[in-house]
């Protein structure tokens, strides 16, 4: 691509957009405004004018001063280095800014996104005289503990036979591979980010992304590849969600993208996850961990592009055959961003003063999303998991709306519900799940054949309740039925046993599959009991007042829980054979 | 320095001026007015034919004929540690009779996003002696906590009751309060003076007063300049700063005045599309800095238009605030003080700062149990409008008399009422008497409720 690097001069500056005249310019280029080379991107071209959103604050700035087109997209750095690194919106190292420009973030500042200094020891998998593709694994690169960073051909690249491949240490720069087409590659790739990384199929995600959180991989599973949203009012539980995500779900390599969020948020992330350590590894939880923090009090044009650097972070991973787990919160937060720099635009809004694309970008965001056959031939998976932040609470709202369109689980939060410390704060009856069909083969070969219909029993019942609930309200509980008042224990049993769950308790904070089942079992037994003696006379207040009951909490917050579901057992079966005699 | 007499417009708080040399965006300006007269204002908009200013105080006497100085800066103010114990007006000059501020420094007053990376771990326990903040939504070091209110309610006695009595338990180390009132009565900003003297909290306080009839426009800088000044005793000085804001909705009804006058598009009731990040830049500038000594905490106070949560005020300041502490029209009319509902309260930073070592082992468990309780009972008392007490189960009774005793004894204190949070504790187990032991044993470990609960604790 030809680019006249004759700058360009500033016309007119009005907040985070600014117009430049006499630039040679295309679409996502990425420019450099003004004296202190402040970094922007081409956003709309108007015949002379060229239109810019700015990553940095533009106080100061005056009309005048020059512009210089890089002829470049905006990109990512992909390689050894990502792991365990924390980002702004468009992948400047954190830690670095704080050497270069002190605690607060000031601007004109560049910092790459890895580290071109350090070597990593690279271990060749391919031989001399063998043909590559592009997208084909090459060598590889022990970049944490628990992660092997393999190195990979770029995607657009030609590929041919290896001529020269090294092994040993090197910088990211240094070249490692010369192939008889002519092209040489270092490890270092670049990505422009808002392009999908290509693979070569995607297939229809069929392994729950297990979560130890026993509402969404009990009742609400998302498959790994799969997408979700947790929309909820301030306060119900979506950042927390969110984390316990992020800590706990059996993906390989997790991209939590604070976008347009609390900085103290942030902070809690960064001291917390390093001392976490990963159920499956062992080791830090941050191994696996990348980080992006664009706090709401960044620039909102970067806020805009951290979406995009996450996923393409998320993709390179899935190239390498991992399964990647996504966490964006909040999506709302980049609509607005959208929104901000649509108002500035002056361009016609659409709904609620969103601009009219907001469907379309979501969905090509969320599309990024899946269970591909990657141009290496692994397998691999990015999982989405989206927050929304509704105004008011409203789920009407666009952001939400179109995000329901295109996402396969919702977990509603309640406000209701955390009002009451009923955590997670998810409405069992608003959310669903679309995978439940793709995903039963495997709860019933993997776990137990018996779970999926438990769960089913789960459901029911808890759906029973909320159709007696309206009833009570009316009458009181003492006029229902004696089958429906157990029918109201058992359900007051599901939520409070099994749908409540303490993510600060060290023990509760993780359920592991087998644990669920237990629950799901010991619930169901005590129901069948129950059911059974009410059949034979026994009257409810005396089935309700089982002293078994009062042990079955323990489970939750006891590490080695067998023993104690064992003496459950035993001592139910004993007293509702004492009621029923 | 070049004076432009080229105004072509005035449109409210905005003058739009004609072919200049190039000015920077956010630039300051000084208006001349023909008898001398001078007006601050401050770029929005520049370009090489148009610069549109926003002036910062009344536009009386504005016209075309009025001389536009551009002065070469961003806005910044001075600052120094004479500041303590003086009272300024909305804009930043003394008011209170006294000399002009010797700078120190001479800061911007927009600040800068402080690095996440930078940022310290907020975990130092603030005890309010309020049982419903510090028992049910703790307050920590470098938060932002909001007060949720309504007309006629006593916000103000609340916050200025936390002003008297925040203190982290067994820590001597200095602080200081700012106080930035926007759009507030005269009479109202009196209350507040009248209290900090009594108390002797003046002497270590900063006061910004914008009252009601002063320019609303100026009520944009006011909480920036209590930021800054904050932000250099925080971490310039090393005090630990408790900012007060109030009142947050007059602030955001002056960015609509001014998004109204420069016909942008609006979002939600007519509020600009960028109040969100408007808002953060306030709020987000509340924290701790690894290695620094000093922290700022934030507790902006607003009233909610017709007591609706979902209105775009707190509704937005609730997704940036670390919570909200929410004040209750029906608490309030029972006669209860603070009437405080803890329902849709909450502190978000709460499990960062309390448990074994920061304030007691059983705290975050009593808290969960004290919601819980109060939940069930406030349902319940639907459920009794219609069925009558008697049609409930004994269980709900209990529950029902709880959340009773839970706004009269644990709700209820006196404005100068100073309780440890040992004290609050115990009041909260001293209630869980009265509940079957089982329905504790659902959320409180066994091993706290053998240490804590009355019947076995003589």
């Amino acid at each position: 691509m030809e680019v006249s690097n004759k700058p360009g001069i500033l016309k007119r500056i009005a907040g985070p957009v600014v117009t430049a005249v006499g630039l040679n310019a295309h679409m996502y280029d990425v420019v450099k405004v003004g004296n202190e080379e402040l970094m922007g991107e081409v956003i709309k071209i108007d015949g002379d004018d060229i239109i810019i959103q700015v990553y940095e604050s533009t106080t100061g700035i005056r009309p005048g001063e020059p512009v210089i087109n890089t002829g470049l997209s905006l990109a990512v750095e992909l390689g050894p280095g990502l792991l365990t690194s924390i980002y702004d919106g468009i992948q400047r190292p954190l830690e670095v800014l704080i050497e270069k420009m002190g605690n607060f973030i000031a601007r004109g500042v560049t910092a790459p996104g890895l580290d071109h200094e350090k070597k990593w020891e690279f271990k060749p998998v391919v031989s001399v005289n063998t043909a590559v593709r592009p997208g084909q694994i090459i060598g590889e690169v022990q970049e944490t503990r628990s992660i092997v960073h393999k190195i990979m051909i770029p995607p657009n690249a030609t590929g041919g036979i290896v001529r020269k491949i090294k092994s040993g240490s090197f910088t990211v720069d240094d070249i490692i591979i010369e192939l008889g087409s002519g092209e040489s590659f270092p490890m270092m790739q670049r990505w422009p980010v808002r392009v999908p990384r290509p693979y070569i199929e995607k297939h229809t995600p069929n392994i729950p992304l297990l979560t130890g959180q026993r509402i969404l991989d009990g009742l609400f599973p998302i498959a790994k590849g799969g997408t979700a949203a947790i929309p909820g009012p301030f306060g119900s539980g979506k950042t927390v969600t969110q984390q316990q995500l992020a800590k706990w779900s059996d993906a390989e390599i997790v991209v939590y993208i604070g976008c347009g969020e609390r900085g103290n948020e942030m902070t809690e992330v960064l001291t917390e996850f390093p001392e976490l350590t990963d159920p499956k590894t062992g080791n830090s939880l941050m191994e696996r961990t990348i980080l992006i923090a664009n706090t709401s009090n960044m620039p909102v044009a970067a806020r805009e592009a951290s979406v995009y650097t996450g996923i393409t972070l998320a993709e390179y991973f899935r190239d390498m055959g991992y399964d990647v787990a996504l966490m964006a919160d909040s999506t709302s937060r980049w609509a607005e961003a959208m929104r901000e720099i649509c108002s500035r635009l002056e361009e016609m809004p659409g709904e609620e003063g969103y601009p009219a694309y907001l469907s379309s970008r979501l969905s090509e965001f969320y599309e990024r999303a899946g269970l591909v056959q990657s141009l290496a031939g692994n397998s691999g998976s990015v999982s989405v998991i989206g927050a929304v932040s509704p105004a008011g609470g409203d789920f009407s709202e666009p952001v939400t709306q179109n995000t329901l369109r295109i996402v396969k689980v919702f977990w509603a939060l309640d406000a209701n519900l955390s009002r009451r410390r009923h955590f997670p704060a998810i409405n069992w009856l608003q959310s669903y799940s679309l995978y439940m069909a793709q995903l039963n083969d495997y709860y019933d070969e993997k776990v137990s054949p018996e779970w999926n219909k438990l769960r089913g029993w789960f459901m029911e019942i808890l759906q029973k309740e909320a159709e007696l609930q309206e009833i009570v309200q009316l009458v009181g509980s003492d006029a229902l039925p004696e089958t429906e008042q157990i029918t109201i224990e058992v359900a007051r049993m599901i939520r409070e046993l099994f749908l409540q769950q303490n993510g600060f308790d060290p023990v509760d904070t993780y359920c592991s599959l087998d644990k669920q089942l237990d629950l799901f079992k010991m619930i169901k037994c005590f129901a069948d009991l129950a059911y059974a003696a009410q059949a034979v006379g026994v009257p409810p207040v005396q089935i309700l007042s089982i002293k078994a009951k009062n042990e079955m909490p323990q489970i939750k917050f006891t590490k080695d829980y067998k023993p104690v579901l064992d003496k459950i057992y035993t001592e139910m079966d004993a007293e509702f054979k004492a009621l029923r005699a | 320095m070049k004076e432009y007499k080229t105004v072509s417009k005035v449109a409210g708080p905005l003058l739009f001026v004609k072919k200049t040399e190039p000015v920077s965006y956010e630039e300051q300006v000084s208006l001349v007015l023909p008898d001398g007269t001078l007006k601050r204002g401050q770029v929005l908009d520049t370009s090489e034919d148009l610069v549109v200013v926003q002036c910062f105080e009344t536009t009386t006497g504005l016209g075309r004929d009025t001389g536009v100085r551009f002065l070469g800066e961003t806005f910044k103010m001075s600052v120094s540690k004479t500041m303590l114990g003086r009272i300024l007006s909305g804009g930043g000059k003394p008011i209170d009779g006294g000399p002009d501020i010797i700078p120190d420094k001479r800061l911007d007053i927009n600040g800068a996003a402080i690095n996440p990376y930078a940022r310290g771990s907020p975990r130092d326990f603030i005890q309010t002696g309020i049982a419903t903040i510090d028992g049910t939504n703790t307050l920590v070091r470098g938060q932002k906590l909001p007060i949720f209110s309504s007309a006629g309610l006593p916000h103000n006695e609340i916050a200025l009751q936390i002003a008297r009595q925040a203190k982290v338990p067994g820590s001597t180390e200095e602080f200081a309060v700012v106080f930035a009132a926007m759009g507030i009565t005269r009479e109202e900003a009196n209350y507040f003076m009248a209290d900090f003297e009594r108390t002797g909290a003046l002497e270590r306080a900063v006061v910004f007063l914008n009252l009601a009839d002063d320019p609303a426009v100026e009520r944009t800088v006011t909480p920036r300049l209590a930021l800054t000044t904050a932000e250099y005793l925080a971490y310039e000085l090393g005090y630990h700063v408790l900012v007060i804001l109030t009142d947050m909705t007059n602030y955001c009804e002056a960015l609509r005045q001014i998004g109204a006058a420069r016909e942008e598009v609006p979002g939600r009731r007519g509020y600009p599309g960028y109040m969100y990040t408007d808002l953060a830049s306030i709020y987000e500038r509340a924290g701790i800095i690894k290695g620094l000594k000093g922290s700022v905490t934030q507790i902006p106070i607003l009233t909610m238009p017709g007591d609706d949560i979902t209105h775009p005020i707190p509704d937005l300041t609730g997704y940036i605030t670390e919570g909200q502490i929410v004040i209750s029209p029906e608490l309030h009319r029972k006669g209860i003080y603070p009437p405080i509902n803890v329902l849709p309260s909450l502190s978000r930073l709460m499990n960062l700062g309390i448990g074994k070592g920061l304030t007691r082992e059983d705290h975050k468990k009593v808290s969960d149990m004290l919601y819980s309780g109060y939940a069930e009972g406030v349902d319940l008392r639907g459920l009794v409008a219609i069925v009558g007490k008697d049609a409930l189960s004994e269980r709900d009774q209990k529950f029902l008399e709880f959340a009773d005793n839970f706004e009269n004894k644990f709700v209820r204190q006196g404005a100068d009422e100073d309780r440890t949070i040992a004290q609050t504790l115990d009041i909260g187990w001293n209630m869980f008497v009265q509940l079957p032991e089982n329905e504790l044993e659902k959320r409180i470990d066994r091993d706290l409720i053998k240490t804590y609960h009355p019947n076995y604790r003589k």
